[in-house]
Parts: structure tokens; C-alpha cells; sequence
């Protein structure tokens, strides 16, 4: 229980420092306390919600979201999630993941210059 | 511009299904290149959009019998712990640094799932699933 408190307490500085979920570091935490890969990135998800919640929260007391630029990224993306969840259950998407490394890296140079 | 950010935030969905993340990676860039957010309004923006995305992939993966929701609640609490002092320290960088250091973040996650993919034994392919 205190290695699952310690995960998120990384995972939630981290979330709200960047803006993302901070799957990236809960996911294969989960899988060092035990959890099965894909169990791990469905718990990850549901523990997200509360993440998300809460940075969101944080956030809005400043004043810093913008809800009809959310809704355009964030409404599409719920229709992504359910695609990207029903590939998980039926492929070793390798050559997605390559695709999205290779869409993360033109998007990272892209913000440096 | 609106109809390039739709696609890439339903792109974001799916980086989020596949990999349990949040889709934030995406949907931070796609705020503040195409949308023309600051860095700091696309992150607190980000988060918003995340919440539906991860309700709806959480409830998906759960009809797959994948989810802990044990697990879950005690990362979840965690997190909640934690996401004040990374608000705090965001907003206390300069706009171009917190910008840099994400995008140093999203080269590095790109390497990860490089090296993921190109790795013998990919660790979340539906098969093998033994980790």
C-alpha cells in the first residue's frame, strides 16, 4: 500500500508539472509491484481520473484552463481511447509504436526550436 | 487549426488506450502549437481533456477484467498528494524553461517507446502477457 501511495505521489508532481497523466512512470511501476502488463495500463488509467481531477482542480483555481480548447482535443480523444483499448486486447502493435516514437520525436524538436 | 487538433487529440486517445497513459504527451504540444496556448494554460487545458479520456479507457479496460481498482485508488490518492507542489513549480518557471523541459520529456518518451518497440519481446503485446 505504501509503494502504491509513493507511485502516485511521484506520478501526481510529475502529472501536474507537464500536464499529462503520468502513465508513463505508473504503468511499468505497476508492473515492478506485480501487476501483469496490460492490468497495469487499465489500472493506471482509472488511477489517472483521480490525477486528472485533481491537477485540473489545482489548475482552474489559478485560472489557467481553457474548457472549449479541451473539449476540442479531449472529446475526440475519448472515441481514441476506446479504439486504442480494443487494439491493446488484439495486437503487439509494434509498428504503432513506432509510428508514435517517431510522432513524439518531431514533436519534441519541434517545441525545442 | 481546430479540425488538426481534433485529430491529433483523438490520436491522443488512442496513445492513451494503448499504453495507459493519459495522452497529455500529445494533447500539450497540439495546445500550444496549433491552438496557440501558453505552455502553462496547454498543461492545466491538458489535464481537463485527460479526465474524460481516462474515465472512458478505465471503464473499456475494466470490461476486460484489467483493472485493480485497489491499485488504482491507492496511486490515485497518491497522486492527488502530489500534484499541488508540480502546479506550484510550473508555474513558477519561466514559460520558455517549462516549455524546453517538456520538450525534453517528450524525447525522452519517444526513445522509451523506441526502444520498446524495437526490443525482442515487446512488454505490453497482448500476447505473453507474463510480466
Amino acid at each position: 500500500m505504501l509503494r502504491l501511495l509513493a507511485i502516485g505521489l511521484v506520478a501526481g508532481v510529475f502529472s501536474a508539472l507537464f500536464g499529462v497523466g503520468g502513465g508513463i512512470m505508473i504503468v511499468p511501476l505497476l508492473v515492478v509491484v506485480g501487476l501483469t502488463g496490460r492490468a497495469a495500463t487499465g489500472t493506471s488509467l482509472a488511477a489517472i481520473s483521480l490525477t486528472a481531477a485533481a491537477g485540473a482542480t489545482a489548475y482552474a483555481l489559478h485560472g489557467d484552463v481553457k474548457p472549449g480548447a479541451a473539449a476540442i482535443v479531449g472529446i475526440p480523444a475519448v472515441f481514441g481511447v476506446i479504439g486504442g483499448v480494443a487494439l491493446q486486447q488484439r495486437l503487439a502493435s509494434r509498428t504503432l509504436t513506432l509510428g508514435f516514437a517517431l510522432l513524439l520525436t518531431a514533436v519534441g524538436i519541434r517545441l525545442l526550436v | 487549426m481546430d479540425v488538426l487538433a481534433a485529430v491529433l487529440g483523438f490520436v491522443g486517445g488512442v496513445l492513451a488506450g494503448l499504453f495507459g497513459v493519459g495522452g497529455g504527451i500529445l494533447f500539450v504540444p497540439t495546445l500550444v502549437l496549433v491552438l496557440g496556448l501558453t505552455q502553462v494554460h496547454a498543461e492545466a487545458t491538458s489535464l481537463l481533456a485527460i479526465l474524460p479520456t481516462v474515465l472512458v479507457g478505465a471503464w473499456r479496460q475494466h470490461r476486460h477484467g484489467n483493472v485493480d481498482w485497489r491499485a488504482a485508488l491507492f496511486v490515485g490518492l497518491g497522486s492527488v498528494a502530489g500534484v499541488e507542489g508540480g502546479v506550484l513549480l510550473a508555474k513558477a518557471l519561466p514559460e520558455h524553461t517549462l516549455r524546453r523541459l517538456f520538450a525534453v520529456f517528450t524525447l525522452l518518451v519517444a526513445a522509451n517507446l523506441a526502444w520498446r518497440a524495437l526490443r525482442p519481446k515487446p512488454a505490453y503485446s497482448s500476447k505473453g502477457d507474463s510480466a
